[in-house]
């Protein structure tokens, strides 16, 4: 078939005329279905207009059911009726025509400015729509028509369909769609121009309609219950609706029926025919459906999230997908994922059997529907054989090249994975297959962070890639170790996260010594091929070695050897730790590797001389150290260097153990005392002077604010003092080893702001950013007298988790809760569809190989991308290089 | 201050607008291998063209301060 191009799409109104000229039938009768259950001629189902039902042949165009697409039929409407979506714009258009020459309220003059200003519009392909607006808004002011003389008459809009002319006494005449229809009719063509239509493909009148089109049964096709009985399509009961309203007009117009029957009967036929296009119309009861269901009508088919363009056009079911659960599996590669055997055997990629994969193709076919083989074979003739426990064994043996085989996924085939909501790029990317017993999905929990997924039920969806071309791309552009750093920030996505973090702040902390079966112990499924020198022997005497060894030296290993025997060579980095004192901040001298709290981590050439390793060295998000090496060796170096140090991490607090429980949360009675009495109690007294302060009229609003206001900031101020305050005696009593305490510095897991809440003290509740205060009048709780404004009045919880709330402070503790679960869901809903519109606005940019930033057009929308040329996923935190870093390894390369 | 007299090309947030010379024009266009109507389109009724005296079909170069690129030049085409 030869290729053919669009050259044009063109949009405009079906006349009277077109409708009928593509009518495959005109309908008169609402029936459906005969009793001998045959559609009816003539009626809603009729086999001129596309058949539904099997066996029967269309008489249009004499396909069968599947292959005759359908063809519209048309009902004679013995009214006009206004067409709903146009039922603004014929008011406008009747306000700015004159009523008995029909012509545009303009003089000539303005009205070629106007037209001109219209055709340049079209040429530059813009928008039209300011200046048609324009139009019907200078043409509306007229009073007296220019050409005819005639005075003109206000015309007032009745929504939905109603329009009424208001004479100079004030009388209101109804307008009925005849006279809008003959009125659009008078408008001359060269008029017509000026409210952005052309005449040719849409000329005014057309919008009342004389004649509704009747969609093809394929597109509202009827169902058949269990009962035998037949459901129809929501439309269909909408178009008998119309056809017995329009019979019952003729009937009694022909009969001579008075006017308001006539008058009454053409309302209704106008309300059908409203409802038959939308049934959602402001002020309009919906048509229901006999069960008092609303009808779904064409509207409704088409607009919204489920609608026809953004649930079955832009986004669709596929095939060869699969969802389930995830679960979590260190040992796996990051860009691995694990797939349950069950979902291997189901989903397939069609290889082409060739002289090189003939022997391969060959066993796997001959294997049947066991895990690693085939489910169908498609014949070179093109015909597909379903593979069966009583087919597999000749197929293998029929097998010839040019045969296809869709053969099930293996260990290393590629697919893209996916969870939602896929807010960035990096919610789909490519993994490379592992088939694994059970039922889940397994994932390295280093690519939790781009996923944004945890293991507490998370579901996500697989896709197998189809074509060669397909997987090349997912290969080179979305596999995961590509995806290390974000473009969203330039910095590591994946890294460490949790216990990896904390096993490694262990680890690098403090001095240890390991001897060889330690080192190779904490080393286990790590390829390290050469230890290198020990950092020195234990003596003799320190009672390491047992019977002849105990004579002998034992050499040992440091842990920082240890951690670099993970780390490239030639690698430099320097960069001042998670546990760092900020010490230059404070005025004082930076003591570099002299550092008490061993908190600058200095790597030279590929050893790490000083330091603890924590979030801030290979955490996902901070990762200075994994942006260095990707930057520097790549991604296969980085994606080997996050599997070493994750199993590093595993293997050591594996062995030192690591756990946190309730208890880990005590502080002792005289800890608990100092909180009581040195922070909280202090506090309260506090507060108590300035709300006497406050009543005595000695307190001193602060500038921009009220007197109370002023109260109410320092008491906020003063309370979140008593929360901190309780916080660093809690930290003092549960001491550096506590497992919170070392998760919250290592960056692991937490804040201390969360331990304190949980050993020390919740602190104030707030709703909005202030104190509670709402409630009963002038007081929050009826156990307060009004007008009290201490501390627990307005929701400070003293007590801890712990220890537990009171009632009233529990209650308290709900209404800040529930706030905060409040504003999630907003914060959720609102970024949904800002990023939609944002995805909708930009969606056509690209970056052209110039730099440039052009939309479809070709217009330039920047000169340079992102006005510096930088791929975010490929910079330094968003910078392309980092300048300090270049300089310094000029430096050294000098010296 | 003089009321009303100021002009808005002295406001700190108004980039500087310049009518672009024939041959930077050209030049820009040759660079990027564009015409004219592939720029980026400034209203002659925008104040700052009015303030400028810009013509239709003059293009403007605009200079702006950026955070990540310093000094960044774009250019305008005046249209009605």
């Amino acid at each position: 078939m030869r290729m053919k191009k669009i050259k044009g799409i063109k949009f405009g109104l079906l006349s009277s005329k077109e409708v009928r000229k593509m009518s495959a039938s005109r309908i008169i009768t609402p029936d459906t279905y005969g009793e001998d259950g045959f559609p009816i001629e003539r009626g809603l189902v009729n086999q001129h207009i596309g058949v539904i039902d099997p066996g029967l042949r269309c008489k249009t165009c004499g396909g069968r059911m599947g292959e005759c697409p359908g063809h519209f039929g048309h009902i004679d409407l013995e009214a006009p009726i206004i067409h709903i979506g146009y039922a603004k714009l014929i008011y406008r258009i009747l306000a700015a025509t004159c009523r008995k020459c029909g012509r545009v309220l303009l003089g000539e003059e303005e009205k070629n400015i106007f037209l001109e200003k219209i055709k340049k519009q079209r040429e530059r392909q813009v928008d039209v729509g300011d200046v048609v607006k324009l139009v019907l808004k200078e043409a509306a002011k007229c009073s007296v028509c220019m050409y005819c003389a005639e005075p003109q008459q206000r015309i007032k809009y009745d929504k939905p369909t109603a329009y009424k002319e208001i004479d100079e006494e004030g009388k209101e005449r109804r307008l009925m769609p005849s006279d809008v229809r003959e009125r659009l009719e008078r408008i001359p063509d060269e008029d017509v121009f000026m409210f952005g239509m052309d005449p040719k493909n849409a000329r005014p009148e057309w919008m009342v309609l004389t004649v509704l089109p009747v969609p093809p049964v394929t597109a509202r096709p009827s169902i058949t219950l269990e009962s035998g009985q037949r459901s129809e399509d929501d439309l269909t009961h909408k178009l008998v609706d119309i056809i017995r309203i329009n019979q019952r007009f003729m009937e009694n117009r022909d009969a001579g029926a008075p006017q308001l029957i006539i008058e009454d009967l053409w309302e209704l036929l106008q309300y059908h025919i409203n409802t038959y296009f939308d049934n959602n119309i402001a002020g309009v009861p919906p048509a229901r459906h006999r069960s008092g269901r609303p009808l779904k009508t064409i509207s409704q088919r088409l607009k919204g999230k489920e609608g026809r363009f953004r649930g079955s056009l832009s986004g669709k079911r596929v095939n060869f997908s699969a969802r389930t659960v995830l679960s979590p599996d260190p040992d796996i590669d990051i860009d691995e994922v694990g797939v349950p055997e069950a979902v291997a055997k189901e989903l397939t990629i069609t290889v082409n059997v060739t002289e090189r994969n003939f022997d391969v193709m060959r066993e796997t076919v001959k294997r049947g529907k066991t895990h690693p083989g085939v489910n169908y074979v498609r014949r070179a003739d093109g015909r597909k054989i379903k593979v069966t426990e009583s087919n597999y064994e000749t197929l293998a043996d029929e097998l010839e090249l040019g045969w296809k085989v869709e053969r099930h996924l293996v260990d290393g085939d590629i697919v893209l994975f996916n969870r939602q909501p896929s807010l960035h790029r990096l919610s789909i990317m490519a993994h490379y297959v592992l088939v694994m017993p059970d039922k889940t999905f397994r994932l390295n929990p280093a690519v939790c962070p781009p996923y944004n997924a945890d293991f507490d039920g998370d579901e996500m969806n697989m896709h197998v890639l189809q074509t060669e071309e397909a997987r090349a791309e997912a290969k080179i552009l979305m596999a995961v170790q590509r995806n290390i750093i974000s473009p969203r920030f330039g910095r590591p996505i994946i890294g460490s996260i949790h216990d990896y973090i904390t096993g490694l702040f262990l680890f690098t902390r403090g001095e240890k010594r390991f001897e060889k079966e330690k080192v190779l112990d904490v080393l286990s499924k790590i390829e390290v091929n050469d230890l290198g020198e020990p950092a020195g022997t234990f003596e003799p005497s320190s009672g390491m070695g047992v019977g002849d060894a105990a004579a002998r030296p034992i050499p040992y290993w440091t842990e920082k050897q240890i951690f670099s025997m993970l780390l490239p060579k030639g690698l430099n980095v320097e960069f001042r730790g998670k546990t760092c004192a900020n010490c230059i901040e404070r005025g004082e001298e930076c003591e570099k590797e002299k550092c008490l709290r061993d908190a600058y981590v200095k790597i030279e050439d590929g050893n790490l001389v000083c330091g603890i390793i924590d979030e801030k060295a290979l955490g996902s998000f901070k990762g200075i150290i994994i942006a260095r090496i990707f930057r520097q060796y790549g991604e296969e170096v980085t994606k080997t260097f996050i599997k070493n140090v994750s199993r590093l991490a595993i293997n050591y607090i594996k062995q030192v153990g690591f756990s946190f429980g309730i208890s880990d949360e005590d502080i002792p009675e005289e800890g608990k005392e100092q909180i009581r009495e040195e922070a909280v109690h202090e506090a309260e007294k506090k507060v108590e002077e300035l709300i006497r302060a406050y009543e005595g009229g000695e307190l001193e609003a602060l500038p921009g604010r009220a007197l109370e206001e002023t109260l109410e900031l320092l008491i906020m101020q003063e309370l979140a003092h008593a929360r901190d305050d309780s916080g660093d005696i809690a930290e003092r009593y549960l001491g550096i080893e506590n497992p919170g305490v070392l998760m919250a510095k290592s960056g692991a897991r937490g804040s201390l702001l969360n331990l304190t809440q949980m050993a020390a003290c919740v602190g104030q509740q707030s709703v909005r950013g202030e104190r509670i205060k709402r409630g009963y009048l002038g007081r929050t709780l009826p156990h307060f007298k009004p007008g009290d404004r201490s501390s627990d009045a307005h929701g400070f919880v003293r007590a801890s988790f712990k220890d537990g709330l009171s009632p009233m402070e529990y209650f308290f503790h709900a209404i800040g809760g529930r706030e905060a679960l409040v504003d999630t869901a907003v914060r959720t809903s609102q970024s949904g569809y800002f990023q939609r519109r944002l995805i909708n606005a930009l969606q056509d940019l690209e970056v052209k190989n110039d730099g440039t930033v052009r939309e479809t057009r070709g217009t330039v929308v920047q000169f340079k991308y992102g006005d510096d040329g930088v791929d975010p996923s490929k910079s330094d935190s968003g910078k392309f290089v980092d300048i300090d870093e270049v300089i310094r390894e000029a430096m050294k390369a000098e010296i | 201050m003089k009321k009303g007299k100021d002009s808005i090309l002295e406001h700190e947030l108004v980039p500087k607008h310049e009518i672009a010379g024939e041959e930077e024009v050209a030049e820009l266009l040759d660079t990027y291998k564009i015409r004219k109507e592939q720029l980026s389109k400034i209203k002659l009724s925008d104040p700052v063209i009015k303030e400028i005296k810009a013509e239709v079909d003059d293009v403007v170069r605009i200079t702006r301060r950026s955070e990540i690129a310093g000094k960044l030049l774009s250019y305008r085409l005046v249209i009605e």
